[in-house]
């Protein structure tokens, strides 16, 4: 028990229901290859996997830090055209996916430090305004250089030999492929993700931000400089985003414009943090999934809805499959007036 | 910012006010700069007519945007979904007003712009209302929640708008009188770009005389340097605010029209594409000051023309950078208004 808090940094899930429900995204995420076998399922698994630290690093910045940047998703994308070029020009191999990663690593930090210098000492609206000219006009720029990124093709590659489908494992009882293998890297490297920045919101620093997000003017009385706990926050949680692009190009074995950097996977990312809740890091996780399930089956649910009201006029135009993120968007508007600390926030009550 | 010591005596004039002139010297120098640059004379004049047509459009989108902020501060990200409404509103109509719009008559012609203006404006205003009511109205105040709760309203905007029109594009063409180019020796500029310049000097003269020159401007005026205060002398500032908010939207829907016949082209998202440029506009000219947004339009849209001809490479950098050396000068934008 005592290591299972440590592991959680202190900080376990409030309330029995919210702790069921992790618990079981947890088990369904670590079993998904047993539970759920079929290449669909990992797919939506390993997807889930890797948005709920993408999730969790934004929080870091939304609900812990109380800064809007709509510059996260270019770091996920640095990232994740890191380990892709690499492995595209360098060849298949663990070595190339270290050098991608770690050049990703040092572009995105700089970058977030040079923004984060720019506009983080002006008010919130500036930075919300001149993280969304920087992000769009880096899109601009990755599909322009399509020498060196591909454009909007974007670039697929190989991944290394133990990770591709073909190769076997026979483990005793238990004969793992590559996919699998890959699957678990995913899921375990955003696992260690999630629990490192677990530990980062609960340590000293952790709680100067929240600070400093309450009463910036307070915690800056009490001698904490703010502009520096902001700019570390930003770095942090731009370095974040970047593994969480990594282990979406190790899944993909592809990477391109529409997966990682436009402006549509900044507003997923934002709907899962505000609808599974701000200021906790349960919610993105509860957040990533829902949406991730949501994004996937829901369109399902509101075909048949579709159908079935066929003759009225405009219901089944609203309710067509494609429509999902219109209701998302109603749910999203709906979980700031009234749920501002999202689901998490309704669970953790009871 | 201390009072001094010693109050003036009530019979001085008021101080002449010093005009900051620095600014507004930025466009003719920047367009000088670039003519030796380019070298030649009718390629030089096409680039910054056409840069000037663009820039009036941003302006007139920008504008509502950042008068709303001034006055009331609040940033509305949804601002971009007004202009693809506008656009789309003006789609609707213009197919019932072909008669006027395929003459090859200028007045017909401009008789169907204005009437589809008029309807976008009205749509957008509308829209605008019903927007500050249910979407802003209950997060003043707070920054963040605003920033969210916009995003929001243009998500849903932006997926009923698909859900009504389709995600495909739709053809907006040009009326017939505004087509091809006028052509003086080696330069040619396009109609509509004429058109669009005259539409934006427009809706720039119509802002500074209703800012300037009658009470409501005053109030609006007042009202961005000291909201209190103009509530304190007994006017309701809310409702000020509530009709701003719904000349800004009307005025992104006109900005819409315009800009959906210069790409005669609409998108669902094409709202939002242009937002971005909208906001390093607001920027750059200072959040709340209408006069730094319509230099920083034509800033923007100029230097854009410019570098797309000498360096194509650097063209989509070209913003940023310029937003990042005007913040180097003046880190609040060109035309800081007072209070923030």
């Amino acid at each position: 028990m005592k290591l299972l808090r440590a592991i959680l940094s202190g900080d376990p899930p409030r309330g029995r229901v919210l702790t069921m429900v992790l618990l079981a995204i947890l088990l369904g995420l670590a079993l998904a290859p047993w539970l759920f076998p079929g290449t669909a399922s990992l797919n939506v698994a390993a997807k889930i996997s890797y948005f709920v630290v993408l999730a969790a690093s934004y929080d870091l910045l939304l609900g812990y830090t109380g800064i809007v940047s709509f510059a996260h998703t270019m770091f996920f994308g640095i990232g994740g055209y890191g380990a892709g070029l690499a492995l595209f020009n360098l060849g298949p191999s663990w070595s190339s996916i270290l050098v991608g990663t770690a050049a990703a690593l040092v572009l995105a930090v700089a970058l977030a430090l040079i923004i984060g210098l720019f506009s983080l000492r002006v008010r919130a609206l500036f930075f919300a305004m001149i993280t969304l000219a920087v992000a769009s006009a880096f899109s601009i720029l990755a599909s322009q250089l399509s020498a060196i990124t591909g454009g909007e093709d974007g670039r697929t590659f190989r991944l290394p030999e133990a990770l591709r489908p073909g190769f076997h494992l026979d483990a005793g009882p238990v004969a793992l492929n590559g996919r699998i293998i890959a699957y678990y890297l995913v899921f375990l490297a955003s696992l260690i993700l999630f629990l490192a920045m677990l530990r980062v919101v609960n340590s000293p620093f952790g709680r100067v931000l929240q600070a400093i997000r309450e009463n910036e003017f307070r915690a800056e009385a009490l001698g904490y400089r703010t502009v520096v706990y902001r700019s570390i926050a930003n770095c942090l949680a731009a370095a974040a985003a970047t593994l969480a692009g990594v282990l979406s190009a190790i899944w993909l074995r592809y990477t391109g414009p529409a997966v990682t950097l436009s402006f549509d996977v900044m507003l997923d990312v934002l709907l899962m943090v505000v609808i599974g809740g701000m200021g906790t890091l349960y919610g993105a996780v509860i957040g990533a999934t829902i949406f991730v399930l949501a994004e996937t089956y829901l369109q399902s649910l509101m075909a048949i809805i579709s159908h079935a009201t066929a003759g009225l006029p405009l219901v089944p135009l609203v309710f067509h499959p494609d429509r999902w993120l219109l209701w998302l968007g109603v749910l999203f508007v709906l979980s700031v007036y009234f749920f501002p600390f999202g689901i998490v926030g309704r669970l953790a009550r009871r | 910012m201390t009072a001094p010591a010693t109050p003036a005596p009530a019979a001085r004039p008021a101080p002449a006010q010093r005009r900051d002139v620095a600014p507004l010297l930025l466009v003719p120098l920047l367009a000088l700069a670039a003519l030796p640059l380019i070298g030649d004379l009718s390629t030089w004049i096409t680039l910054t007519a056409a840069g000037l047509a663009m820039g009036m459009i941003i302006f007139i989108i920008a504008s509502g945007l950042t008068l709303v902020f001034g006055l009331m501060d609040v940033l509305n990200f949804g601002h971009g979904a007004f202009i693809s409404v506008g656009a789309y509103a003006a789609a609707v109509l213009a197919p019932s007003l072909s008669g006027l719009t395929q003459t090859d008559s200028l007045v017909l012609n401009i008789v169907a712009l204005l009437a589809l203006i008029a309807l976008a404006m009205a749509v957008t205003g509308a829209l605008g209302y019903a927007f500050e009511r249910i979407i802003i109205m209950p997060v003043y105040g707070q920054h963040l929640k605003q920033i969210l709760v916009t995003v929001g309203g243009l998500i849903v905007a932006e997926q009923l708008i698909i859900a009504v029109f389709g995600p495909v594009q739709i053809a907006l063409p040009l009326p017939a009188a505004f087509r091809g180019s006028i052509v003086f020796g080696d330069v040619a500029i396009e109609r509509y770009r004429v058109i669009a310049v005259a539409v934006g000097l427009v809706v720039f003269a119509a802002m500074l005389l209703v800012l300037g020159r009658t009470k409501i401007g005053l109030l609006i005026r007042a009202g961005v340097e000291n909201g209190e205060m103009v509530e304190a002398l007994g006017y309701h500032i809310r409702r000020l605010f509530v009709g701003v908010f719904i000349a800004g939207s009307a005025l992104a829907g006109l900005g819409g029209v315009m800009w959906g016949f210069y790409r005669e082209a609409l998108t669902p998202a094409m709202g939002m594409d242009v937002m971005v440029l909208v906001f390093i506009v607001v920027v750059i000219g200072g959040l709340g000051s209408v006069g730094g947004c319509f230099i920083g339009a034509l800033l923007v849209a100029v230097t854009a023309n410019y570098t797309g001809f000498l360096a194509p490479k650097l063209a989509l950098g070209s913003n940023i950078l310029l937003m990042a050396l005007i913040l180097l000068w003046r880190s609040r934008g060109l035309y800081p208004v007072a209070k923030r």
